[in-house]
């Protein structure tokens, strides 16, 4: 049986919205297996993507645990909670978020130079994974230079320049057209079986959710299926 | 190149025109910093110059007895009472009735390297048909070029003249230019006791009016047979290794010997306040400048941080910690205080060297024919600290406000 990367126990969270208080997440428990891709879906508003910014440490969870490898992170100091973004969890966004003032590979090389490689190193590191990533004619691009396809292709590359044990990703096809959207989801797929990461996709696209292995559903904060 | 710095450098580039902005504030106020700085203090310098040139960095006049007055008037319960003390046996000295005495206890004290006994009284001087009162400076030429700047304030004769010609003067050129004195010609000096008949050996110019429209020197045993007096009545005028000390010597000398000894810094008190006020006044108002251009700095980095929301939660998603963010501004305050401090710098000196080649002919406390300007590395350096506090300040609140930017929220609204 495989040993699961990543396990989640009842975990909650809330935040303020005006006088408010949301309960975004409520009691969530799940298990995530490396080299597997796993689609979270669920409508607008379910807590989706407020569970991902938790997995990613972006976030404090009111109560639960976060286990990646057998150790638990929620709890963690800020320091740690760097360490581990930068080195065990990758992040890619529906918007592909790159900093515009940055070259592909630069972007790219942010962070392994972050973890303590050389500039040079890094950007050699950078460049093979565009390499990998079918962009290496891209490579001196600027960010805004590219287009919306690339721009994404380009933000995985950076989530796996380190490569992370968790792979997050928040509707990383939602601002795509069907050709790249299906380009992105056979790279993660991929990505998770050639590279034995836990990949986790929020998407609200049924169509490749259904392709995932394993497909968790929200709905108010509950993990309904 | 740390990844915070390489950011920053491309940060500051991609925005050319506002960091230009900001950059030519740095460097405006520090070059008007060192400029302002250079002149008030140039003034300052050349009137020091002139007074020290003249008077010497410590003067040794009278003695009291003791330093109590005889009637001491006091006010108690708001009615003015006077308490008489008997001094019948106090005595008051004029001048310095024994100055070998004193100049060798001088000799102690190792930061005074030239002593000169000076004779003061007054005479008329009378040449061709027209006579003024002059102020007499008795003197040995040799003791007194230790204490004074003779030498370089003549402007007509010379020093040799005067030592080797007993009966020589030298005259202040305003006296000279009054009663149409030449160098060489005979002048008849009047004094309280004798008149003598002098040669002009030279004619000085001091820059200070007063000196220059007044002040005659001559002969220490000459000045002694004019008034009468063999000993006695002298003053002394010292130099010092070390001017700035002045006021500290002068009180140890007077502690110790008993006459009243005044410094530089106490004789000219007044002048010295005005170049006081004046240098701080410019200085305030030049760091305005600065200040300005902090501000507006401030303002360039917190739209900045406003419109970087996005790349910050990126960043903090990929590994950079609050304080990695916040250095990213803090560099780029650097980098555009590192070359405003560097332009800033050379402009200032660039323009300092130019307006010190500008002529303006000023005579009244001191003499000088062009924009004095002072070359002092402390103005470089408080105008360097100025601007790196300004714009510490100015990046160090917009970089902290970054650091404190939850990346979970702005991504959320973000989408």
């Amino acid at each position: 049986m495989d040993i699961p990367l990543l396990q989640v126990h009842d975990l909650s969270h809330s935040f303020l919205e005006g006088d408010e208080r949301v309960n975004a997440l409520r009691g969530v428990s799940f298990e995530a297996i490396a080299g597997e891709l796993t689609s979270i879906v669920g409508p607008s508003g379910c807590g989706k993507s407020t569970l991902l910014y938790l997995l990613g440490l972006l976030d404090q969870p009111d109560s639960g645990e976060i286990i990646i490898d057998g150790k638990e992170i929620s709890k963690s100091n800020e320091e740690q909670r760097t360490m581990l973004r930068n080195q065990s969890i990758g992040f890619v966004f529906q918007f592909h978020f790159l900093i515009k003032e940055l070259t592909a590979v630069e972007n790219v090389s942010l962070p392994a130079q972050k973890k303590g490689l050389s500039k040079k190193i890094a950007l050699e590191k950078a460049s093979d994974v565009l390499c990998k990533l079918g962009l290496e004619s891209k490579r001196e691009r600027f960010a805004n230079k590219l287009s919306g396809g690339e721009q994404q292709r380009v933000a995985i590359a950076r989530a796996l320049v380190n490569s992370p044990a968790l792979l997050l990703a928040d509707e990383p096809t939602g601002n795509l057209d069907s050709a790249n959207s299906e380009n992105v989801f056979e790279l993660l797929q991929n990505l998770a079986r050639e590279q034995n990461i836990a990949v986790l996709m929020v998407t609200h696209n049924e169509e490749i959710a259904n392709r995932c292995d394993k497909i968790i559903s929200i709905r108010d904060g509950l993990i309904i299926n | 190149m740390s990844p915070s710095l390489q950011l920053a450098l491309r940060y500051v580039f991609s925005r050319k025109r506002t960091m230009m902005m900001s950059l030519l504030g740095i460097v405006f106020g520090i070059a008007f910093f060192i400029v302002s700085q250079a002149q008030t203090s140039g003034f300052q310098k050349v009137f020091i110059d002139t007074i020290l040139g003249t008077s010497g960095a410590i003067r040794i006049s009278d003695r009291f007895q003791d330093n109590e007055t005889t009637i001491n008037k006091v006010s108690t319960d708001g009615k003015t009472h006077f308490i008489f003390k008997n001094r019948e046996n106090s005595r008051f000295i004029d001048g310095i009735d024994h100055p070998a005495e004193i100049i060798e206890s001088l000799s102690n004290f190792p930061s005074v390297i030239g002593i000169s006994e000076i004779l003061e009284t007054i005479g008329r001087l009378n040449s061709h048909s027209r006579g003024q009162s002059v102020q007499v400076h008795g003197l040995r030429i040799q003791d007194h070029i230790k204490v004074s700047n003779i030498e370089n304030q003549l402007i007509q004769g010379s020093i040799e003249n005067f030592e080797k010609d007993r009966m020589g003067i030298l005259i202040g050129y305003r006296i000279a230019q009054r009663l149409n004195i030449k160098l060489g010609e005979r002048v008849n000096l009047v004094g309280t006791k004798k008149n003598f008949q002098l040669r002009v050996s030279g004619i000085f110019e001091t820059g200070a009016s007063e000196i220059d429209k007044k002040r005659i020197y001559i002969d220490l045993s000459t000045a002694r047979s004019l008034i009468g007096k063999r000993f006695g009545g002298s003053i002394l005028q010292l130099a010092l290794s070390n001017v700035n000390n002045a006021p500290d010597v002068a009180k140890q000398i007077q502690e110790s010997i008993g006459h009243r000894t005044v410094s530089w810094q106490e004789r000219e008190k007044v002048w010295l306040d005005v170049f006081k006020a004046l240098r701080i006044s410019s200085a305030i108002t030049v760091s305005c400048i600065l200040l300005l251009s902090g501000l507006g700095m401030f303002n360039v980095f917190a739209i900045m941080v406003i419109e970087k929301t996005r790349d910050i939660a990126i960043l903090r998603s990929i590994g950079f910690s609050p304080r990695d963010v916040s250095s990213v501004f803090l560099w780029q305050g650097t980098i555009v205080l590192i070359a405003g401090i560097i332009l800033g710098v050379i402009a200032g000196a660039i323009a300092t060297y130019i307006i010190s080649q500008i002529p303006l002919s000023v005579r009244g406390i001191f003499s000088t024919d062009k924009f004095a300007v002072n070359w002092d590395i402390s103005h470089y350096l408080t105008a360097v600290f100025i601007a790196a506090l300004c714009v510490s300040v100015a990046s160090w609140i917009p970089a902290r406000r970054a650091s404190r930017i939850e990346p979970a929220k702005i991504i959320r609204e973000s989408i």
